[in-house]
């Protein structure tokens, strides 16, 4: 689905991912955590083509998109739940929904608003209010769904757990698990590393702008280096 | 803290002296060749020191003030009605706004021919508001350079009716586009480019066209401007006392009526009424299509917007284009109306003015937007008595409109469009 191969990424002069390998098969869930300023948003940010690699190569479904626009890339079956969420505050939560099919026709939108109504239901009570004024546990739905309006066929997320409380992450984590057995494929950021490696098919340990160690969830889990580093032993 | 209160009060007396008397009381007279600073008559000394009295007992007394001002019951008191319906609510509004149109298409026939010639002027400047309000308000670029389009449309029209002998209705639609053309170009390098430092380029943009304006002496004439523009003719008929241009046929002759002068300024009237509606519901529906939402998106949240799949590009270059096309519009019909322009009429407080009506009106709202141009403009005329002191008069309105409702006259109200049936 999504293969990322030997990436170097720059800000300015200065490397922020030294070869990052990284594949994420169609139908899993791949946790990529790692601790702070390790470069997993550099990361998401070089597959969104914002900024480009440097050098080596991102390939979605066979197609290599390292030099693609963002806004092609964002409309080719993929779509990111950006970290803090960044919903349209001050547009309504249909809005912001309808803003996530910009690029779908209306007959589809109207179905997949209904679906992600079903999969939140929380929305739909919400649905003529203002984004801003609902809780982050609700925006983070909010900013999920809108994702999914866009009927992607992979979806990745950058911290969805961040700033919300345990319950909420909870349920976050639950949907997440649905959308893959509906078939999405899922890349998963996080920095709550447990519940990443439980939930997650495989993982990819990131630390300073390079991949340490690669498994599946179970075994990551399991690893005691990981344990120490970001398990709290 | 009453100690506090006292000094704070003797410091404002003062500061209110020291101000006063030199603005009010000091006069330059001139004696022969020399001038000499005359120092204020008596009656102007006691005013000032009465009102320095003034502000020293407010400000003693300012906690006792306020508070007994905050006792007297509003004036619309809160109450637990609901507000009216969304859709009622729309059709009254549209009622009530094609009622006014109906009453301002007669209104010219009844008044002076100065008002006439204010109401154009209000018309114009409604033109240019809503046009910016597109990229301020709705796309949320802050331009402070927009006068450099309205004055690519006034020159557009000048210089071709100038060495082409074009007409008022061929220029209109040309003037526009270059202005919309101009709005693109500048576009370009300032797409990366957001808030603070978005104003800086924009700025430098306009006093860019306007310096141009003013030095290319060989084709625009520089300070001396361009005269001469013709008026706008209605199917061939000029307005004028006799006809200039060969082929053409004047309206009073034709119509077997009197020549008058006012003909020719309820026509221009009639012509920016007509541009100003359109420009209003053009922009109204564009606000309603998706290109609407995506300005508002890219204001929100602009890594969120380019996330959803939205190109900052064609985001930010639609609105440029579309607000700098409406002030071609309004540049054109200027030209017509004052019949000469100079680079003295795009001056940077031109575009501030503007931007002023976008703010006081309401960011992104049509209908605030619309009165404050009205407010703006008027005001300074009903103003006019006090004459030096009207730009004063000006900018106490807004600090103090700015203070009570900074959400601007009738803020937005974001049109709601529902994207399934509602049951």
């Amino acid at each position: 689905m999504l293969v990322l191969e030997d990436v170097h990424t720059h800000y300015g002069k200065i490397e922020a991912l030294h070869g990052v390998s990284v594949e994420v098969n169609k139908g899993e869930i791949v946790s990529l955590i790692g601790a702070n300023g390790a470069g997993k948003t550099t990361l998401l940010m070089t597959v969104c083509g914002n900024p480009q690699a440097s050098s080596g190569r991102v390939i979605l479904e066979g197609r290599d998109i390292t030099r693609e626009p963002t806004a092609k890339i964002m409309r080719s079956g993929i779509a990111i739940v950006p970290e803090g969420r960044r919903i349209f505050s001050g547009l309504t939560v249909e809005e912001n929904l309808y803003m996530g099919g910009f690029f779908n026709d209306k007959a589809d939108n109207r179905k997949t608003l209904d679906y992600v109504y079903e999969l939140f239901p929380r929305l739909k009570e919400r649905e003529l209010q203002r984004a801003g004024t609902m809780s982050g546990g609700e925006q983070q739905m909010l900013a999920i769904g809108r994702a999914l309006m866009s009927k992607p066929r992979m979806i990745i997320l950058d911290e969805p757990s961040l700033g919300l409380a345990p319950i909420i992450i909870q349920q976050i984590f639950e949907i997440i698990g649905q959308l893959r057995d509906q078939g999405i494929t899922v890349f998963l950021v996080e920095q709550n590393a447990h519940q990443a490696l439980n939930l997650a098919d495989r993982g990819y340990v990131l630390e300073t702008g390079r991949i340490r160690l690669q498994d599946t969830g179970k075994n990551l889990l399991a690893n005691p280096d990981v344990q120490n580093a970001y398990l709290g032993g | 803290m009453a100690a506090n209160t006292l000094k704070h009060a003797l410091f404002c007396a003062v500061v209110t002296l020291v101000i006063a008397y030199p603005i009010l009381g000091l006069n330059l007279e001139a004696e022969g060749i020399n001038v000499t600073l005359a120092g204020a008559d008596t009656s102007t000394v006691i005013s000032v020191i009465a009102a320095a009295i003034v502000v020293f007992l407010f400000q003693l007394f300012r906690e006792n003030i306020l508070s007994a001002l905050k006792s007297i019951p509003s004036p619309l008191p809160k109450t637990q009605k609901e507000p009216m319906a969304e859709n009622k609510r729309a059709r009254i509004e549209s009622w009530v706004l094609t009622g006014i149109v109906i009453l301002a298409l007669f209104w010219p026939f009844f008044v002076s021919r100065g008002s006439v010639d204010l109401a154009t002027l209000v018309l114009i400047y409604i033109m240019l508001a809503l046009g910016l309000n597109v990229v301020v308000g709705l796309a949320g670029l802050l331009d402070l350079g927009y006068v450099a389009f309205y004055a690519v449309g006034a020159y557009t029209f000048a210089l071709l009716s100038q060495y082409a002998g074009v007409s008022f209705w061929v220029a209109l639609p040309i003037g526009a586009c270059l202005a919309a053309l101009f709005g693109f170009t500048l576009g370009f390098p300032v797409l990366r480019l957001r808030g603070d430092y978005l104003a800086i380029v924009t700025l430098g943009f306009g006093e860019i066209i306007r310096i141009l304006l003013n030095n290319w002496t060989a084709l625009t004439g520089g300070p001396n401007g361009v005269g001469g523009i013709p008026d706008p003719t209605l199917f061939g008929m000029e307005f004028g006392r006799r006809v200039k241009e060969e082929g053409n046929v004047s309206f009073h002759e034709t119509f077997g009526i009197a020549y008058s002068g006012e003909h020719k300024v309820i026509f221009l009237y009639l012509i920016a009424l007509v541009l100003a509606v359109f420009t209003a519901l053009v922009i109204r529906r564009f606000m309603r299509m998706p290109v609407g939402r995506s300005w508002e998106a890219l204001r929100e949240d602009e890594i969120a917007a380019r996330s959803l799949g939205l190109s900052r590009t064609a985001v930010k270059l639609s609105a440029f284009t579309i607000g700098a096309f409406f002030a071609g519009f309004a540049g054109t019909v200027f030209a017509s109306k004052q019949g000469f322009i100079s680079p003295e009429s795009f001056v940077f407080l031109e575009s501030a003015i503007i931007l002023a009506i976008v703010v006081l009106g309401g960011m992104g709202s049509q209908i605030g937007v619309v009165l404050a141009a009205i407010a703006v403009t008027i005001l300074p005329e009903l103003a006019r008595e006090f004459s030096e002191y009207r730009m004063l008069i000006f900018g106490a309105a807004m600090v103090l409109m700015m203070i009570w409702r900074p959400q601007g006259l009738m803020p937005v109200r974001r049109i709601h469009i529902p994207l399934r049936k509602q049951e």
